[in-house]
């Protein structure tokens, strides 16, 4: 089979490209463009002065500090779950596979409100929590869990169908020369996903910070305290302070640019080692 | 001997080591964080009886809110499903100068936050924005109405046509469409017998995608929208408003109707996606 060569374009064929080029234009380079317009619009200083606030440092620490929980957890369940499924052939696979995957289908709203039905003042261990003096929901706690669940599928999804493409072979070759479990994974699996891992981590990294209905639904909104980078633009925004929402918004955009680089990257110079690659 | 083989297995034996421990974490964690809190959702709308839930979403209010969601995220899906078609279409047939940047912009509403291509558009949109002040002397108001909905989801939804519909075309045999000119097939007869039945399960499936996250967007939504009760309120905003006055069991059980008529939706999709391919053999 012999596919299409992309061909230059005549004709109508500028047509089809001028449509492409407007609707990407008008739907995603406009607004990605605005951000920064918007937050450099009373010059420089103002930009910079954004950064200034107290509150802005808090939301951005606060922001960092559930990333740096909420990744390397979901990376370490990607890892486990991937190593089960891809490794092992035991009965429930298909109904683990698509428990894995339910996240991806929840509204983030959702995803913040079961654990308000769970840990809320009316919630399932509410009252208990409440005489063990313990708070979850408007705390650091019920944001990184709204994160977690937000952000749950990202590494297993990038590493499920790579180690399954891979199989055992060189597992049990190891085992047969004799190698221990810590062996096998640090010198002949992690060698072989590393870079899917690399990039499923840096998806959901993106995701856990830019994160924003499921964090809202938990956080309670108290600036300074629990308030994330995109909360504090919602709250900066509703304050008709939009030099300020625009430029704490203009880092979550530049975060995702970044992102989009090396993703860009990944793909290009490890196609092979990527389970996207082999999905595109 | 005889009995463990009679058994079935639920196992396949391996030489690999950490099977236990695999499972154990990969099952804790994942009731931890996912099983246990969805069986809040789906336990909690019920605790003041089954009229109060009927009560609960046949509320006029939360019959707008879920029609607004599902029909705005329905014609949003409908206007990516052909720009979409027609972005991916130029991205894999012809090659202009900007291509590849193009095709890597495809991918930004994956990464952007929602708060921050929220707050982009509802400022682009409004009437003194760069696109509101061009529209405002035509008499079309987008922000703060229900078609400022629809840009946002529509905003949103875009990337998902394009992925699934690029790989498709860009394994579509050529020498079927070099066949079909041959015999003197023209351009929209080419397109339509031979092209469009190759991507539709594609469509299809990107269409779903595209539907099942607009259906639940609250960030780039919640700033554009006005959020008028009965005109231009989301569900998803329902449940905020709802968990704020401690109304559990009503968010629960509006969460809960999304979920439902979502899961509904895309097994219709799923079905028709099922025909399609049936048809195409």
């Amino acid at each position: 089979m012999r596919t299409m060569v992309p061909e230059k374009p005549k004709g109508f064929a500028w047509l089809v490209v001028g449509a492409a080029a407007l609707w990407m234009g008008l739907a995603i380079l406009l607004p990605l463009v605005s951000v920064f317009v918007e937050a450099f619009r009373q010059g420089a200083a103002a930009y910079f002065a954004s950064f200034q606030d107290p509150d802005a440092q808090a939301a951005i620490k606060l922001t960092l500090q559930v990333a740096l929980v909420a990744v390397p957890l979901n990376a370490l369940f990607g890892l486990a779950a991937a190593w089960l499924i891809a490794k092992f052939e035991f009965a429930g696979k298909g109904l683990l596979l698509t428990l894995i995957d339910l996240p991806f289908s929840l509204s983030p709203v959702i995803s913040g409100l079961v654990w308000v039905l769970v840990f809320g003042a009316n919630g399932w261990f509410g009252p208990l929590l409440d005489q063990l003096g313990v708070r979850i929901i408007f705390t650091y706690t019920g944001i990184l869990l709204a994160t977690i669940l937000v952000t749950f599928p990202f590494v297993a999804r990038e590493l499920i169908p790579l180690m399954q493409a891979q199989g055992t072979d060189e597992e049990t070759a190891a085992v047969t020369l004799g190698a221990g479990g810590r062996d096998i994974v640090w010198r002949v699996t992690l060698p072989n996903i590393a870079w899917a891992l690399v990039y499923g981590v840096l998806l959901c990294n993106a995701r856990a910070m830019g994160e924003f209905g499921a964090v809202s639904v938990v956080s309670g909104h108290i600036r300074g305290l629990t308030d994330t980078m995109p909360l504090h633009v919602e709250a900066l925004y509703n304050d008709y302070n939009f030099v300020a929402a625009f430029a704490v918004a203009s880092l979550l955009a530049g975060l995702a640019l970044v992102t989009l680089a090396v993703k860009t990257l990944l793909e290009w110079r490890f196609s092979s080692e990527l389970a996207s690659g082999a999905r595109r | 001997m005889a009995l463990t083989l009679s058994l079935p297995r639920l196992r396949e034996p391996s030489v690999l080591p950490g099977f236990w421990p695999a499972l154990g974490f990969t099952v804790a964690y994942l009731s931890l964080i996912v099983l246990i809190p969805l069986a809040a959702l789906i336990a909690r709308p019920w605790e003041h009886g089954l009229a109060d839930f009927w009560r609960t979403v046949t509320d006029s209010r939360v019959l707008a809110a879920l029609r607004l969601s599902f029909g705005a995220a329905f014609i949003a899906s409908l206007v990516n499903l052909v720009m979409g078609l027609i972005t991916a279409w130029a991205l894999v047939r012809y090659d202009f100068p900007g291509r590849r940047l193009l095709d890597a912009m495809v991918d930004v509403p994956f990464a952007l936050p929602t708060a921050v291509a929220g707050i982009a558009l509802a400022t682009l949109y409004a009437p003194n924005g760069w696109i509101g002040a061009l529209l405002a002397p035509l008499g079309v108001k987008v922000a703060y109405t229900p078609l400022g909905v629809l840009v946002a989801l529509i905003a949103v939804g875009l990337p998902f046509i394009v992925r699934s519909v690029q790989p498709v075309l860009q394994d579509l045999d050529a020498e079927i469409e070099e066949a079909a000119l041959t015999l003197g097939a023209g351009r929209w007869r080419r397109i339509r017998t031979v092209v469009l039945p190759a991507v539709a399960p594609a469509l299809v499936t990107g269409f779903s995608l595209a539907f099942a996250r607009a259906v639940g967007e609250y960030g780039s939504v919640i700033f554009i929208a006005g959020n008028m009760p009965l005109r231009s309120e989301i569900a998803p905003l329902l449940i905020v408003i709802k968990l704020s006055q401690f109304d559990y069991a009503g968010a629960a059980a509006v969460g809960l109707a999304m979920l439902v008529l979502s899961f509904a939706a895309l097994l219709v999709i799923n079905i028709g996606q099922a025909l399609l391919l049936r048809r195409g053999r």
